[in-house]
């Protein structure tokens, strides 16, 4: 695979789409070079609609244990739809539709007798504001296992493990009975990521989890999702490149292509690769595009 | 971290291998839902109780009375039966014309000052006074009508000439017990108008009295017209003021110095004396109040009918 | 810069200067004042309404006024013992009856049910209906309700917290869904997505967050069941002599005494009634500043 400077030709960025073209065609052995081996989730042909509004167009992706999977594009490409999608958290939206299979352990978790309750029991979720509950740093914490029914001996270390879990533990053990609320922005995301392992998915999903915070609370998530990776595995959106390319194993772009007759912008998968191999040799000239910054 | 090693792929309940995402069965969570989707239903009980328990009595009176005795401005048939209807729609009618007349520029009016002149310190304190008119009873506001409104203010300061019971003072308290109706409604409708609107007129110019009343108010029409409709009945459905004030004979006059029964006087009226059940007199009564029910009904549906046609979308 | 610029930039100035202001100019102040006016009408009403009846009430602010029985005989030691337990009774029991089915009803509608479905716009389109439905056609609904019990036009406690109920509940229900709307999407997302089911995210998150908001609708409500005598007299609530102890006994009311007394010819019922007013009065101003209290409290900016 070549490497393409952003002053590449025109005749070479030509030369790039037709070989992409036989990528995206179904090169199996390519596209099975590259997925993740034994994959704890992966999507077939999804697809998703908020009534007659086609969000994202089949989209193939599989989640490897342990891994680390970015979800990068520009706004409006569909990135974060298909994030929700994969714990079931579109239910929620009026009208959303989803056709293709997304398969967890090989369930598909659109099937027909499948709880979307137990299904975020396995596949947690962190958001991109930080939104504690309206409560206590501990009852922050407990609220999970007691919703859940976790048979839980002993709360206390429940949470104490959590919050260490999220690098929170030694700023908050003195005040774990005071409001949540009076944590920094940084802090309540990592409450948030600390109440959802404490539940003790298997996948965890975070929705630009960094974007409401300061570059030093950013920092310590990152190394905080680092940490996690040994036990989790990980699915994050990001707009952040720089973020995308620190922290994560593989990485998918998405992008965004208009309607012709509607307008309407759905989103697509451009590429699927390990990270550094999308950000040092990107298949696609979309790909390339955005990374050096001339899109997006 | 000893908990977190168990993290991963979940402990497979029951056969290895099978399912992990089956629905549980939560047989206290489907009770719950249905006994709310009952309650919520209740609401649509209510309607259909209030219809029949008005109509079932009505074809009963249909019976006893003819129809044109009902729709009529003078009492014919037996004494004690008095059938006419139509002098207490003209009751319920000119109580609701003054109150609208006192209560639409009143209403707007304080709702304007709440919301394009009242700084966010003194509108916190002023709405809720205005709403406390709307918060005490209608019976004491009757009260006060008889023994102090007519009496003191329309006969002795203003030296009107009114009877003890009149249309024009039950009129007036009626008048200002929907202001805070239209006002508190009228208010949240100017202050849906986006700042924008006002800075572009102000902009051009324009003071704040011109921006208030060329831009603002048509801007939040619709919903200062549905506050106005929902003050109307209000009025038209308002009982113990006119029952005490407004006075308890039919009267066609159109002299509001004069006492008028309104269709919510006669049934309070007549239903403190002796109907027995089943009776002409007693099926009057729903008679009346399905008349009633029907017209706030149709007022009730013009303001939604208002609200979802002109509604702004900003 | 030159000299006609000069010239320009200061006539410019100087038009500026018109010495107004387009605020102050007599129309807008006639307008202000107007708009003033309308705010102070009916603040004014109010005033003028209660310390009229306050001094026409004043000589019976005593303990006969609440230890006494309604007495046509010893008119100037008449009190309103059964009103004022009659209303603290149906207030009650309508609490009773209201409260519940209100919050379960606001509970379905804003969070469980699919608001695009026909059946819920319906619920929705009759619900703004019912709120708008005059007091009496409640009572006469309750007294068709009564009359199936066995009690026609008997005026028992039960007759008039189901009449009352049914004037409120559109008013609790629809401050309870304003107050379960003000509970941000984010709360309920949270709770979900650790595994949450939708009851369990309402009764442990939305329910408690919404308490205050809940509180003061319902509290507004109630002040507003405790002043209606109209539906209380389509169910045949009048005078009674004695305590009510039970849902099926006899019941008195306060505005329904109050009602009466108006009709009264003789001075002393009528100086009766005016304090009446006032005790009436106090408990529904108590109640309305209890609800803002709580709103201005408790209620969280998110």
């Amino acid at each position: 695979m070549t490497i393409h400077s952003p002053t590449s030709t025109t005749d070479e960025i030509l030369d790039v789409t037709d070989r992409t073209e036989a990528v995206n065609n179904g090169d199996a052995s390519d596209l099975a070079r590259t997925a993740p081996r034994g994959p704890v989730m992966e999507t077939r042909d999804l697809n998703v609609f908020y009534g007659d509004f086609h969000a994202v167009h089949d989209v193939n992706l599989s989640f490897g244990r342990h891994e680390i999977t970015a979800l990068i594009g520009p706004s409006g490409c569909g990135k974060s739809t298909v994030l929700r999608s994969l714990n079931r958290m579109n239910d929620l939206v009026a009208g959303a539709k989803v056709q293709g299979s997304v398969t967890y352990h090989g369930e598909d978790i659109y099937g027909p007798k499948v709880d979307p309750i137990t299904v975020r029991q396995h596949i947690g979720m962190v958001f991109q504001k930080p939104n504690p509950f309206p409560k206590s740093i501990y009852d922050n914490i407990a609220y999970g296992p007691r919703v859940t029914g976790m048979k839980v001996t002993d709360m206390d270390a429940v949470v104490e493990d959590a919050l260490r879990g999220a690098a929170l533990w030694d700023e908050v053990k003195d005040k774990l009975k005071s409001p949540a609320y009076g944590l920094s922005g940084g802090q309540q995301q990592r409450l948030c990521i600390a109440r959802t392992i404490a539940t003790r998915p298997d996948v965890i999903l975070m929705d630009e989890p960094c974007s409401a915070l300061d570059p030093i609370a950013t920092a310590r998530i990152e190394d905080l999702m680092s940490e996690l990776k040994t036990e989790f595995t990980i699915i994050i959106v990001t707009h952040n490149m720089q973020q995308a390319s620190r922290v994560s194993d593989r990485t998918a772009f998405f992008t965004a292509r208009p309607d012709e007759t509607t307008g309407n912008r759905t989103g697509l998968l451009v590429e699927f690769n390990r990270t550094q191999d999308i950000f040092e040799a990107p298949a696609d000239p979309r790909t390339e595009a955005y990374i050096t910054g001339r899109f997006g | 971290m000893s908990q977190f090693t168990q993290a991963g792929p979940p402990a497979r309940a029951g056969l290895p291998g099978g399912p992990l995402l089956t629905a549980k069965r939560r047989p206290g969570e489907a009770v719950i839902q249905g006994l709310l989707i009952a309650s919520a239903l209740l609401s649509v009980a209510i309607t259909f109780g209030i219809i029949v328990a008005l109509v079932e009595p009505v074809i009963h009176f249909f019976g006893q009375v003819p129809l044109g005795d009902f729709f009529s401005w003078t009492d014919q048939g037996s004494k004690d039966l008095r059938p006419a209807v139509l002098p207490l729609l003209l009751g319920t009618f000119m109580v609701t014309v003054i109150a609208l007349a006192l209560a639409i520029p009143l209403g707007v009016g304080a709702a304007m000052y709440l919301s394009e002149y009242a700084t966010r310190r003194t509108r916190a304190w002023l709405k809720p006074t205005v709403e406390l008119l709307a918060g005490v009873p209608s019976v004491v506001y009757g009260f006060f009508a008889v023994f102090f409104l007519t009496p003191t203010v329309l006969n002795g300061w203003l030296g009107l000439d009114v009877s003890f019971t009149n249309s024009l003072a039950a009129g007036i308290l009626v008048g200002v017990m929907i202001i805070p109706t239209i006002a508190s409604l009228s208010e949240d409708a100017l202050s849906a108008v986006p700042q924008a609107l006002r800075q572009g007129s102000l902009a051009m110019g324009a003071n704040r009295m011109q921006t208030s009343l060329r831009v603002v108010l048509p801007a939040a029409i619709s919903g200062v017209a549905a506050a106005v409709v929902l003050g109307m009945s209000r009025a038209v459905g308002e009982t113990m003021i006119v029952a005490l004030a407004g006075g308890s004979a039919k009267n066609t006059s159109p002299d509001v110095g004069e006492g008028h029964q309104t269709m919510t006087a006669f049934i309070a009226q007549t239903a403190q004396g002796e109907n027995p059940v089943g009776t002409a007199s007693y099926n009057m009564l729903f008679a009346v109040a399905l008349l009633l029910f029907l017209v706030t009904l149709i007022i009730n549906a013009i303001s939604i009918v208002i609200v979802r046609r002109y509604r702004q979308v900003y | 810069m030159n000299v006609a610029a000069v010239t320009a930039s200061r006539a410019t100035t100087q038009s500026l200067r018109t010495g107004g202001n387009k605020d102050r100019n007599v129309a807008s102040l006639v307008f202000l004042c107007a708009l003033w006016f309308s705010l102070f009408f009916g603040v004014a009403v109010l005033v003028v309404l209660i310390v009229d009846t306050a001094i026409a009430g004043a000589g019976r602010f005593d303990a006969n006024l609440f230890t006494n029985y309604e007495s046509t005989v010893r008119k100037g030691e008449t009190g309103f013992r059964a009103g004022i337990l009659g209303s603290l009774w149906l207030m009650m029991s309508t609490a009773l009856l209201a409260i519940p089915l209100g919050i379960a009803s606001a509970v379905y509608l804003e969070e469980f049910a699919d608001s695009r479905a026909w059946y819920n716009k319906f619920v929705e389109v009759n619900l703004q209906n019912l709120a708008a439905v005059p007091s009496i056609i409640y009572g006469m609904l309750a007294a068709a309700i009564m009359t199936i019990l066995g009690y026609t036009y008997q005026g028992i406690v039960l007759g008039g917290a189901i009449a009352l109920a049914l004037l409120i509940l559109p008013v609790i229900i629809i401050s309870t869904r304003e107050a379960l709307r003000a509970v941000p999407q984010e709360i309920r997302h949270g709770s979900l997505a650790l595994g949450a089911t939708v009851w369990q995210t309402t009764w442990r998150q939305v329910l408690p967050s919404a308490v205050p908001g809940i509180a003061t609708g319902t509290i507004l409500g109630l002040s507003r069941a405790i002043g209606e005598a109209a539906p209380l007299i389509m169910i045949g609530v009048a005078t009674v002599r004695f305590d009510p102890a039970w849902l099926t006994d006899k019941v008195a009311a306060l505005p329904v005494q109050i009602y009466n007394l108006a009709s009264a010819p003789q001075e002393e019922l009528q100086q009766a009634a005016s304090a009446a007013i006032i005790l009436l009065l106090l408990m529904i101003l108590g109640m309305n500043a209890l609800a803002i209290l709580i709103r201005n409290k408790f209620q969280r900016n998110w």
